[in-house]
């Protein structure tokens, strides 16, 4: 492999999408007509996102589904992007996780090139064009909706952002839901989210309606007792991106069998 | 009709070497050290914004001497080379030697055939790994000149000075500060002296986060080297 160089009025700048393009390695390709049920791939299904007193908890369940058969257990649908954000994805799962992949190494290879990170909301923008860049997958159902979450250093609070299939990105103040079980969830997040929860209190939030989303959509993954996986919340505060470790979580999930139990 | 000059491809060459260990000879020097703990860089930089050591990828990071805004271009590309095999292949596939050699290709090219000039700097590629042993330090002159290092290496103005103060501090159980104490030492020599202000450190850590590139503040440089 030769070193990639460019000419001044040639050159691709911070942009690793752009790169990839310049070097024949178009992220997007442009699709011929598809045929077929887009339904039988892999989907993964519904993360959300939730402001707290100090930052943002971000949360997913780990089920992926093909059609009506469980095709992965163990999806990681929501990951840290960068120190200081992240990202949760639903959608046909193997642009989403490519666009993921894409998105870490593009807030990493900017701040690289530039020498310093992307703002928040810079980092939302890169992430609006990546999901426009997939609009004609879209189009023919490889749909991907992904959340973006994280701490503003120039605002010292949490932000979130969700994202339609054209690229569109809303800023919401509170809580958002994306994916199969998202109206279920957000149902969830609506009746329990005050301002100023603790951190404690929006973890625990984020499992129940995870929880109530799985409880009543098949494409959502519950808490699996049997095989030890739990699905994926963690934090974002000022000191940057931490998970909630399984222990926590099977013992949230354990008292919310235990009320469900009593209903 | 005139004849050209004949210029005999010695005379060429040593010419544009001439021309170009001038340019990097106006320049600062820096230099790495290995040490147990990380892979220091110290490099005399009055600027606080136009950085000549910088992170290349997860382990690996650059420094250029001589004309900024050439060894700067050098570093994005080297930037996108490890990227884009990181993309391609794994984070694991991308090393110091196949950059440090493309490197090497670059400069050996502009040097002998494809420039109007050869290209005013010298690089250092360097890659921390668990141990000592098995750091690399690649050295890349203005020629294409490839050098595998140890222990330390020094690039631009006045190398062969410092090298020899070098020599005769190094140790191979120096603490970071120790590091950056007998690395300024070196670059002054006994006639001048440098401050915090007036450096560029940065470390590659050999335990710790993916990216093992930091740069050490001005209060942390300046509390080493007191």
């Amino acid at each position: 492999m030769t070193m990639p160089r460019f000419s001044a009025g040639d050159d691709p700048g911070a942009s690793f999408p752009d790169l990839l393009r310049k070097v024949g390695m178009d992220p997007f390709p442009a699709l011929g007509a598809l045929g077929g049920d887009m339904t039988s791939f892999p989907h993964a299904t519904t993360c959300l996102a939730l402001t707290y007193d100090g930052g943002v908890v971000m949360a997913g369940d780990r089920r992926a589904t093909a059609g009506m058969s469980i095709s992965h257990r163990t999806m990681d649908k929501v990951v840290q992007a960068d120190d200081l954000s992240g990202v949760a994805i639903a959608g046909t799962a193997g642009p989403a996780m490519e666009m993921i992949k894409l998105f870490q190494l593009q807030l990493e290879y900017y701040e690289k090139v530039e020498g310093q990170a992307l703002s928040l909301e810079g980092k939302a923008n890169q992430l609006s064009m990546m999901v426009r860049s997939n609009l004609p997958a879209a189009m023919q159902g490889l749909i991907v909706v992904p959340i973006f979450a994280g701490y503003d250093p120039l605002l010292s609070r949490g932000r979130l952002w969700d994202y339609d299939p054209t690229g569109g990105r809303y800023e919401e103040r509170d809580f958002v839901a994306t994916g199969s079980g998202s109206t279920l969830a957000s149902t969830v997040l609506r009746v329990g989210w005050k301002q100023q929860l603790s951190l404690a209190a929006a973890v625990d939030l984020a499992a129940r309606a995870l929880w109530e989303a799985s409880d009543a959509d098949t494409a959502t993954g519950g808490p699996d007792v049997l095989r030890g996986i739990y699905p994926i919340i963690a934090s974002i505060d000022s000191s940057g991106w931490s998970r909630v470790a399984d222990q926590v979580l099977a013992a949230t999930y354990d008292t919310i069998m235990g009320e469900v139990r009593k209903r | 009709m005139s004849m050209p000059f004949y210029v005999s491809p010695e005379q060429m060459m040593k010419d544009r070497a001439d021309y170009a260990r001038k340019g990097i000879a106006r320049g600062r020097a820096l230099i790495a050290i290995q040490t147990q703990e990380c892979i220091v860089i110290v490099a005399e930089n009055p600027s606080t914004t136009l950085r000549k050591v910088s992170e290349i990828y997860d382990r690996i990071a650059f420094a250029g001497v001589g004309k900024y805004n050439e060894f700067d271009q050098l570093r994005v590309a080297g930037v996108r080379a490890a990227e884009l095999r990181g993309y391609q292949y794994s984070r694991n596939d991308v090393d110091a030697r196949s950059l440090a050699n493309q490197y090497a290709q670059v400069l050996g090219d502009v040097f002998s055939t494809m420039g109007p000039k050869p290209l005013e700097v010298e690089l250092l590629v360097v890659e921390v790994s668990d141990t000592p042993a098995n750091d690399r330090l690649f050295h890349i002159l203005y020629d294409g000149t490839l050098l595998d290092e140890r222990r330390f290496c020094v690039l631009g103005g006045d190398a062969e000075g410092i090298s020899k103060r070098m020599e005769s501090s190094y140790r191979d159980d120096l603490s970071l500060d120790a590091a950056i104490k007998i690395a300024v030492a070196a670059l002054t020599g006994s006639e001048r002296t440098l401050d915090a202000a007036d450096l560029e450190v940065a470390t590659l850590s050999r335990h710790g986060k993916r990216r093992a590139f930091n740069r050490v503040g001005d209060a942390a440089v300046a509390s080493a080297l007191t």
